[in-house]
C-alpha cells in the first residue's frame, strides 16, 4: 500500500497523488487542513490521518475514504456514490443535498448535518452519527436515513435544535427515547418496534460497529425513535393562484 | 346560490357567424374555457377560466374568437384599485400565500431602459455601414489575466483563464426542466449550438439526450442540489451557482409534485410525483468564504477546465455583494434585475422585491472599477431585457453579455398570461403533460430563436455601427453613449449618465 506524508503538500499535488493512484490503495498521512481532497473523484481508495479540511469528498462518485481522525466542514458536499468512515467527529455541513453512498462517523457531527439529503429509486443515501448531532440536523430532508445514535450520551438530549426542519421525505433514526428539542408540530415521532429496527438500521449499525469496533448490542441497545414528515403537511395548502 | 366575489377577468367573444363549430378551440384550449354542448349543438365559453393565452385565438380557423377585458368594474377608488380588492377576496378565501408566474407586470417601477436613449455619430467621427464593413459582436466572458506574463526567452505565455466565446453577445436564461418542457430544452440547446452561444439548464439537472449538446451548455447548481453529479457538472462549458434569480430574490424553489413525472423525475432524481424544495439558501454558503470554497470545490471537481459563475438577484447592496463574489474566485457575475420571469413566485415577492437591472448593473460596474476587479470577472445581466436596444443599453452600461429568458419564451409562443405555475401551458412550454408538450415543435422552435437572435444581432451592429463603434467590446461599459431622459439627479448620477442634450 502506498503511503505519502502530505504535511507539506499543496491541495492540487495531493489530487495529482490520488488521480495517479487510480483506485489502488494509497494512504495520505498528517493531513494539515489541505481542502477538497478526493474532490467529484470516483473509484478512489484513501485513507487519512491527520486531518482533512473542508470539502473533503465533495461529489464523491464512488470508492471509500477512510479518515483516522476527525474532519471539519462540508465533507461530502452533495456526494453522489461511495463510501465514507471518519473515525473522530465531523464539522458544520456533513453531507449536505447528498444523493448517494454512506458516511460513518464515529463521534460527533457539526450544525446543519444531512440538509437536503435526497433519494431516487435504489439509490439511497445513509448517514450514521455515532455521536451526537448539532442543530438543523437533516433540514429539508428529501430522502435517504439518517440515524444518530448518541453513544456515551445518555441523559443530555443527542440532537441539537430544529431537528428535521422543513423536511418532506426520508426518515431520522435517533437512540433515544426523549423528543427532539422543539421538534416542529409538522412533523411525526414514533418509537420503532424491533422489526423496524432489525429489517431497516440494524444492517448500517453493523457495518458502523465493525468499522469503529464499537459493541453492536450497545449501539443496538434502547429505544430508537424516527421522525418522519405528515403527509398531510402538503406544501400546496400555502398558496392561493392568481391568474 | 354561491356568491363569486372575483368576477371572471376576461371574456371570450364568440363571433356565432364566422364560427363554424369545428371545435378546435375545445381542443386547444387547456384551462376547460370552451365545450361543446352535444344538446344544443352550440359551442359555450366558461370565461371564468380563461387566463388569456391566446391559443384559441391563434388557432381559430375563422377568425371568431377574441379575449376581452371583462368590463365589469368595482367603484373606481383611486387609493383602492379593482386588483388590490380581489387579491383580498382571493386570500380570506383560501388563507393562501398569492402565486404566480413571469415577470413583475408592476408599472409603479420605471424600465430605465426605455429611458435611456442611444448616441449616433455625426460629422465629426463617421459611423459604419455594418453590411460593408466588419463588426465584431463576438465576446469572451470569463476572467482576464492581471498581467501579461512572458516566458525566460521573451514569448506571451497564454495564462487565460477559461472562458466562454460567445458569437454574439446574447445567451439564454437558465429555465429548469421541470418548470419547461424537454422540448424547450431541445430548443433551447438546438438554437443555443447553431448560435454559437449558451443556454442554461437552470435547476433540475440535463436530460440524457442533451448531453450532446454540453459544450453550449451552462449547467446549474442551486440550493436543490437536483441533478447534480460529477458528470453533470462536467457535461457543460460552465458551472453556474445559482444564489438568487431576479423574480423572487431571497426565497426558494417549489415545483409541485405534479411536474415531476416521468424523465424529470429521473433528471432531478427525485421520486415521481413528490414536490421539490428549493432551500432558499444553500445551506453549505453563509459567507463569501463558504462561496470560495464551494466556487472551489466545483473547479476541482472539474479539473479547472471550466469558468464559474454565480448568479444572484439584483438587491439594495448588489454592488459589495458582487465585489464579494469577484473576490471568491468565481470568473462571471450574473445579475438578474427585479423583472426578470419565473415559473412560480410569491406575488409580493416578485413584485416588491429587488431592484431593476438598470441601477444594479451600472453600480455594480463601478464598484469592480473604482476597486481594480473589473476585468477579474465579466458580467451577465438579465431581467427585462426586451429588445436589441435593451441589449446595447445594458452592454454600455457595463454588461459583458445579457442573458433572455421570458423573450426567448415569447419567441417560442409564450403570451405571458401568468399561469406557469398552473402546469397547463397551453403553448406547450410551461408544463410536463404530453398531450401539451408535442405542441411544441423543438426545430421549429429552435429556428424561431435563432431567427431571433439573428435579427437582434444584426440590429445591434446598426446601433453600433451608427455611433462608429466596431466591436462590442468598444461598446462595453461606455456610458458616454448614452443620455438620460425624464430621470432625476440621483438616477443619472447611479445609472452613471448625463442628461440628453448634456
Amino acid at each position: 500500500m502506498l503511503e505519502v506524508d502530505v504535511k507539506n503538500m499543496r491541495q492540487e499535488d495531493i489530487a495529482a497523488l490520488i488521480r495517479e493512484a487510480d483506485g489502488e490503495p494509497l494512504t495520505l498521512k498528517s493531513c494539515m487542513g489541505q481542502r477538497y481532497i478526493g474532490c467529484g473523484m470516483k473509484n478512489v481508495n484513501l485513507t487519512l490521518t491527520g486531518t482533512p479540511g473542508n470539502a473533503l469528498g465533495a461529489y464523491l462518485d464512488g470508492g471509500t475514504i477512510r479518515v483516522k481522525g476527525n474532519a471539519q466542514d462540508a465533507v461530502a458536499d452533495t456526494m453522489n456514490n461511495g463510501k465514507m468512515y471518519i473515525d473522530g467527529s465531523a464539522g458544520d455541513a456533513l453531507g449536505y443535498a447528498m444523493r448517494g453512498g454512506k458516511i460513518f462517523i464515529h463521534g460527533n457531527a457539526g450544525y446543519r448535518a444531512g440538509v437536503h439529503m435526497k433519494a431516487y429509486g435504489d439509490i439511497q443515501p445513509v448517514i450514521v452519527i455515532g455521536g451526537t448531532a448539532g442543530s438543523f440536523l437533516g433540514e429539508y430532508l428529501a430522502g435517504g436515513t439518517i440515524i444518530v445514535l448518541g453513544l456515551n450520551r445518555e441523559k443530555e438530549p443527542i440532537t441539537g435544535f430544529f431537528c428535521g426542519n422543513g423536511m418532506y421525505s426520508g426518515r431520522i433514526y435517533l437512540r433515544t427515547d426523549e423528543k427532539p428539542v422543539g421538534l416542529s408540530e409538522k412533523l411525526l415521532m414514533r418509537k420503532i418496534d424491533d422489526e423496524e429496527k432489525k429489517s431497516v438500521i440494524a444492517p448500517y449499525i453493523e457495518e458502523f460497529s465493525k468499522e469503529f469496533r464499537e459493541d453492536y448490542k450497545k449501539c443496538m441497545d434502547g429505544t430508537f425513535i424516527v421522525i418522519e414528515p405528515n403527509p398531510k403537511n402538503s406544501y400546496k395548502e400555502l398558496y392561493a393562484a392568481v391568474s | 346560490m354561491r356568491c363569486n366575489l372575483i368576477p371572471s377577468r376576461f371574456k371570450v367573444i364568440r363571433d356565432n357567424e364566422a364560427c363554424v363549430s369545428c371545435r378546435i378551440c375545445v381542443r386547444e384550449c387547456s384551462y376547460g374555457v370552451h365545450s361543446y354542448d352535444e344538446e344544443k349543438k352550440t359551442l359555450k365559453a366558461d370565461s371564468t377560466k380563461c387566463v388569456d393565452c391566446q391559443r384559441c385565438v391563434s388557432y381559430c380557423p375563422t377568425g371568431a374568437l377574441s379575449i376581452v377585458l371583462n368590463k365589469n368594474t368595482f367603484r373606481p377608488n383611486a387609493e383602492w384599485s379593482c386588483d388590490s380588492l380581489k387579491e383580498i377576496y382571493r386570500q380570506s378565501e383560501s388563507g393562501g400565500v398569492l402565486l404566480s408566474s413571469m415577470g413583475s407586470p408592476v408599472k409603479s417601477i420605471p424600465r430605465y431602459f426605455d429611458r435611456i436613449l442611444l448616441n449616433a455619430s455625426q460629422v465629426t467621427n463617421p459611423s459604419i455601414d455594418p453590411l460593408r464593413e466588419p463588426m465584431e459582436t463576438k465576446v469572451f466572458i470569463g476572467s482576464r489575466p492581471e498581467r501579461i506574463e512572458r516566458d525566460e526567452r521573451g514569448r506571451i505565455k497564454d495564462n487565460l483563464p477559461p472562458h466562454l466565446e460567445l458569437d454574439t453577445p446574447i445567451l439564454f436564461s437558465a429555465m429548469s426542466y421541470g418548470a419547461i418542457s424537454l422540448n424547450v430544452h431541445k430548443a433551447l440547446a438546438m438554437a443555443a449550438k447553431e448560435l454559437g452561444t449558451y443556454w442554461n439548464t437552470g435547476e433540475g439537472g440535463l436530460h440524457e439526450d442533451l448531453y450532446k449538446y454540453g459544450d453550449n451548455t451552462i449547467v446549474q447548481v442551486a440550493s436543490g442540489r437536483f441533478g447534480v453529479h460529477s458528470r453533470y457538472l462536467s457535461a457543460g462549458a460552465a458551472v453556474e451557482i445559482k444564489i438568487g434569480q431576479g423574480a423572487k430574490p431571497g426565497i426558494g424553489g417549489h415545483l409541485t409534485g405534479a411536474k415531476i413525472i416521468g424523465d424529470v423525475s429521473r433528471t432531478r432524481m427525485v421520486p415521481s410525483g413528490m414536490d421539490a424544495i428549493s432551500p432558499a439558501p444553500h445551506h453549505d454558503i453563509y459567507s463569501i468564504e463558504d462561496l470560495r470554497q464551494l466556487v472551489s470545490s466545483i473547479k476541482e471537481a472539474t479539473g479547472y477546465l471550466k469558468p464559474v459563475i454565480v448568479k444572484v438577484a439584483a438587491v439594495h447592496n448588489i454592488a459589495p455583494i458582487a465585489s464579494g463574489i469577484a473576490r471568491s474566485g468565481a470568473d462571471i457575475i450574473s445579475i438578474d434585475g427585479f423583472r426578470g420571469g419565473t415559473g412560480a413566485s410569491p406575488v409580493r415577492i416578485r413584485d416588491n422585491v429587488g431592484i431593476p437591472i438598470e441601477v444594479a448593473l451600472a453600480s455594480v460596474d463601478q464598484r469592480l472599477r473604482e476597486e481594480h476587479i473589473r476585468d477579474r470577472v465579466s458580467i451577465i445581466a438579465s431581467g427585462g431585457i426586451h429588445n436589441s436596444a435593451d441589449v446595447a443599453k445594458a452592454i454600455a452600461l457595463g454588461a459583458d453579455a445579457v442573458s433572455i429568458g421570458t423573450a426567448a419564451l415569447i419567441a417560442l409562443g409564450c403570451h405571458l398570461c401568468a399561469s406557469c405555475h398552473t402546469g397547463k401551458c397551453s403553448w406547450g412550454i410551461a408544463t410536463q403533460e404530453e398531450e401539451l408538450t408535442k405542441r411544441l415543435d423543438p426545430e421549429k422552435g429552435a429556428e424561431r430563436l435563432v431567427n431571433l437572435v439573428h435579427a437582434w444581432t444584426r440590429e445591434i451592429q446598426e446601433i453600433m455601427g451608427g455611433m462608429g463603434i466596431n466591436s462590442i467590446e468598444a461598446l462595453r461599459g461606455n456610458r458616454l453613449a448614452l443620455r438620460g431622459v425624464d430621470l432625476n439627479e440621483k438616477e443619472l448620477q447611479v445609472l452613471g449618465i448625463r442628461y440628453a442634450g448634456e
